[in-house]
């Protein structure tokens, strides 16, 4: 098999990682986009490892261990996520334009009067205001 | 062409073409099923590149594992389930210029390169799980083992993370908290109060 038809597909996947990583909104989005880019990179060191035909096993191996660091870091990312949506209400990436915390309560407040669908601040003022 | 060729290219096209519906999609759900099929197709590239251990380890840890907590996040931040244009922002096309223009240097680079360069698929089996088992802990052991620790601290961190936000001052959980101890305290204290004039009224009748 030649070489180029792994290293194309790698090439293609990548780039849409990209394009997914620097235009999509929602965070999950963005965390799947860096997966296909990860796995891009895991097609590259196995087609390369095949081909030199190391005795180490090098490509295959950290091939694994990408994919063990990838698990470690979708948890984490996934639980950073979690936690800007609690402070925040939102996972929108270009929504979080702020740094500090001092904006949260203008923001609850905001969208308290913007919409009296979310019940859970309204109770969250009061407990606040009680 | 040989036959591994056509399969390799077909599983590829699948892979790419799931790949570009997992950043198109209007679905938030369906982006996630979608990268289902790009990891399954790239373990079948793993399979046809004979690297199997790989494959599988692909199949079980990503197909199985991470996939289903990215379900997870998409149900715990209450994310949009239906269809919404909302989830691709407004500079998606400096976003394709930007993928294009990596896409054209590496496809160029690579061809170039790699131009006339054959992988032998036919010679045997080169990544069974014996071979790789005895490569990890005969060379890799000391990354091995610094993955672990990496692993543990994920852990350690990720329930940080989760747990922190309820413990810190000034977060909206503790204000239900604060509120609830706060009525707890004053609720004893109104019945000590109400058992002292209990107590009272008791002595001003004797």
């Amino acid at each position: 098999m030649r070489l180029v038809y792994p290293l194309l597909v790698s090439a293609l996947l990548f780039s849409i990682g990209v394009y997914g990583v620097l235009a999509r909104r929602n965070a999950i989005l963005v965390l799947m986009s860096v997966e296909l880019m990860l796995n891009a990179v895991n097609l590259n060191l196995v087609a390369f490892d095949v081909w030199l035909g190391d005795g180490l096993r090098a490509g295959q191996v950290f091939a694994l261990y990408i994919i063990t660091i990838a698990a470690a870091e979708i948890g984490l990312g996934l639980a950073i996520i979690l936690l800007v949506f609690r402070n925040r209400q939102t996972s929108d990436v270009d929504a979080l334009r702020e740094l500090g915390e001092y904006e949260h309560d203008r923001l609850v407040e905001e969208a308290a009067e913007a919409e009296q669908a979310i019940p859970r601040q309204a109770v969250r003022e009061q407990a606040a205001a009680q | 062409m040989t036959g591994v060729e056509v399969l390799f290219l077909l599983l590829g096209a699948v892979a790419v073409g799931a790949a570009l519906l997992v950043v198109s999609s209007r679905n938030l759900v369906h982006a996630a099923l979608w990268l289902v099929v790009t990891l399954g197709a790239l373990a079948g590239c793993y399979l046809l590149l004979t690297a199997e251990l790989v494959a599988w380890v692909q199949v079980l840890i990503y197909v199985g594992a991470v996939v289903v907590l990215l379900l997870f996040g998409l149900m715990l931040t209450r994310a949009p389930i239906g269809y919404s244009a909302e989830f691709t922002s407004g500079n998606r096309w400096m976003a394709a210029g930007v993928a294009g223009a990596t896409a054209g240097v590496l496809v160029t680079v690579v061809g170039q390169a790699f131009g006339d360069a054959y992988v032998d698929v036919h010679a045997g089996v080169a990544g069974s799980s014996g071979a790789i088992g005895s490569a990890i802990f005969r060379y890799w052991v000391l990354p091995f083992e610094a993955l672990s620790v990496l692993l543990l601290a994920a852990l350690v961190g990720a329930i940080v993370l989760s747990r922190g936000g309820a413990a810190s001052p000034g977060t909206d959980g503790t204000g239900i908290d604060g509120t609830g101890i706060d009525g707890s305290v004053t609720g004893s204290l109104a019945a000590d109060q109400a058992g002292r004039v209990g107590d009272g009224a008791r002595e001003g009748e004797r």
